[in-house]
Order: structure tokens, then C-alpha cells, then sequence
């Protein structure tokens, strides 16, 4: 896959960083808003994917390594697990809720409902939703942009 | 007939009884299927102080869902990359 018009590369350099900051908004308030790091990573995944449309595999290929997006993905699943084995070491439970009701980090809970104000809460959610979210932006990514190189690539034809 | 066909439907007889006598015994239903919902309804935001209860089901209650899915994404960008490592520079 070439890279397109200039017209195509314009607009996509206008749109990408809205698309960027709407993706890690909806990973950021997974906790309090529709959505989470499943969804939001995927926002900014078909981001990225955007980037290939408009100026090539190649291009994009030659600028972001496979092993920068094979290391974020890796990142994200140690991040995941080892939330979770805190929770083993820390309160006795796998994946249990350690940070809920104390005062380091997102440990409040609110004495009436909790509302969308409410960003300092949830325990280990909003982190657990961050290492999911780092890990679904590298996985969808580096699948697209791999498969889009292998489609164009001359070596893999013969 | 030789005796590794014996051997397989033999092996095979054994394991379906096992799965059909095993959904045989199973209790459907017991406790009742909208207890857990209640549960998890009333109590999700005085346990977990969370707004989005969908959030804190798909990360707190039932994590180890969540850790089969990360583990199938992870599978399958290894199963890509493996595939396709030929192109690698």
C-alpha cells in the first residue's frame, strides 16, 4: 500500500490527534464513563491505522519498529498480571482490589453514589485499564501493520 | 478393523460417557440465576466506589475473563508476527 493524495494525508494529519486524545479519554475514565482499555485502545489503534492508510506501510514500517510495539505489548500484559499477583501478595485474593478504601492512589469511595466527578476512585481499575489499554493499542496495531507490509511486499511474493 | 481403531473408539466411547453421565448430574438452576446480578447491582459502587459497573465487572469480578482475553490478543499478534517473520529486516 502506496501512500495516497495529498489531500488524504492533510486530512488525516488533521484528524489524528483528535482521535488520539478521544482514545486515551475513553481509557483514562474507564472507570467512570462508557468504555475502558479495550475500547479506547482500539480508538487509538484505528488511529494509528489511519496513518497507514494515508501514507503507506512502508513509510509507516521504516519509522515505528515491530520491537517498540512488541516491547509496549508486552508492557501492557506484565502490567495486567502483575496487578494482579499484587493483589495475591498484598491481599491474599488473585485479582483482588487492593487499593480500594486506602489513601495511595484512586482509593476513595464516595459516601453518597458516585458520579462522573468522582475521578479518584476504583482501586486498581483505572491502572488495570491503562496496562489493557497500552497492550490493545500495540497488539491491533502491530497486526495491521504487519499484514498491510506482507501485502506489498516484494520479497514475500516470490 | 486394526487395533489402534479399537484403541480409538474405545478411548472415545469412555470420554463421551464422561462428558454425557457428568451433564447428567449437573444441577441447572440451583441457586437462582439473577442472585449474582442483585449482587453485583447493589453492591458494585459501595465496593468498589466505580460509576461504570460494567468496568468494575469485566476488571474486579470476573478478572480472570479479562485475563483469557489479553491472553487470546497476545496469542494471536504472536501468532501474526510469527507467520510474517520472514519479512523482518
Amino acid at each position: 500500500m502506496s501512500e495516497m493524495s495529498k489531500i488524504v494525508r492533510t486530512i488525516s494529519n488533521i484528524i489524528f490527534p483528535f482521535i488520539m486524545i478521544f482514545g486515551l479519554y475513553v481509557i483514562a475514565h474507564g472507570h467512570l464513563t462508557p468504555g475502558g482499555g479495550f475500547q479506547g485502545g482500539a480508538v487509538v489503534a484505528s488511529g494509528c491505522v489511519l496513518l497507514i492508510v494515508a501514507y503507506g506501510s512502508i513509510w509507516v514500517f521504516d519509522r515505528i519498529g515491530i520491537g517498540k510495539l512488541s516491547v509496549f505489548e508486552s508492557t501492557g500484559a506484565v502490567g495486567f498480571i502483575g496487578l494482579a499477583f499484587l493483589g495475591l501478595i498484598l491481599a491474599g485474593i488473585f485479582f483482588k482490589n487492593f487499593l480500594v478504601g486506602s489513601n495511595i492512589i484512586f482509593g476513595n469511595i464516595p459516601q453518597t453514589l458516585s458520579t462522573d466527578s468522582n475521578f479518584n476512585t476504583a482501586g486498581v481499575l483505572p491502572l488495570m485499564n491503562f496496562a489493557v489499554g497500552v497492550k490493545v493499542i500495540a497488539g491491533l496495531f502491530v497486526i495491521v501493520l504487519v499484514m498491510a507490509f506482507a501485502s506489498c511486499s516484494k520479497e514475500w511474493k516470490k | 478393523m486394526s487395533i489402534r481403531t479399537i484403541v480409538a473408539a474405545v478411548t472415545f466411547t469412555i470420554l463421551a460417557m464422561f462428558f454425557v453421565f457428568t451433564a447428567l448430574y449437573l444441577s441447572f438452576g440451583v441457586p437462582k440465576a439473577t442472585q449474582m446480578d442483585d449482587y453485583i447491582i447493589l453492591n458494585t459502587q459501595k465496593e468498589t466506589g466505580t460509576n461504570n459497573g460494567v468496568t468494575s465487572v469485566v476488571f474486579d469480578f470476573r478478572g480472570f475473563d479479562t485475563l483469557g482475553e489479553a491472553t487470546i490478543l497476545f496469542a494471536a499478534v504472536s501468532g501474526v508476527i510469527m507467520i510474517f517473520r520472514r519479512l523482518k529486516k
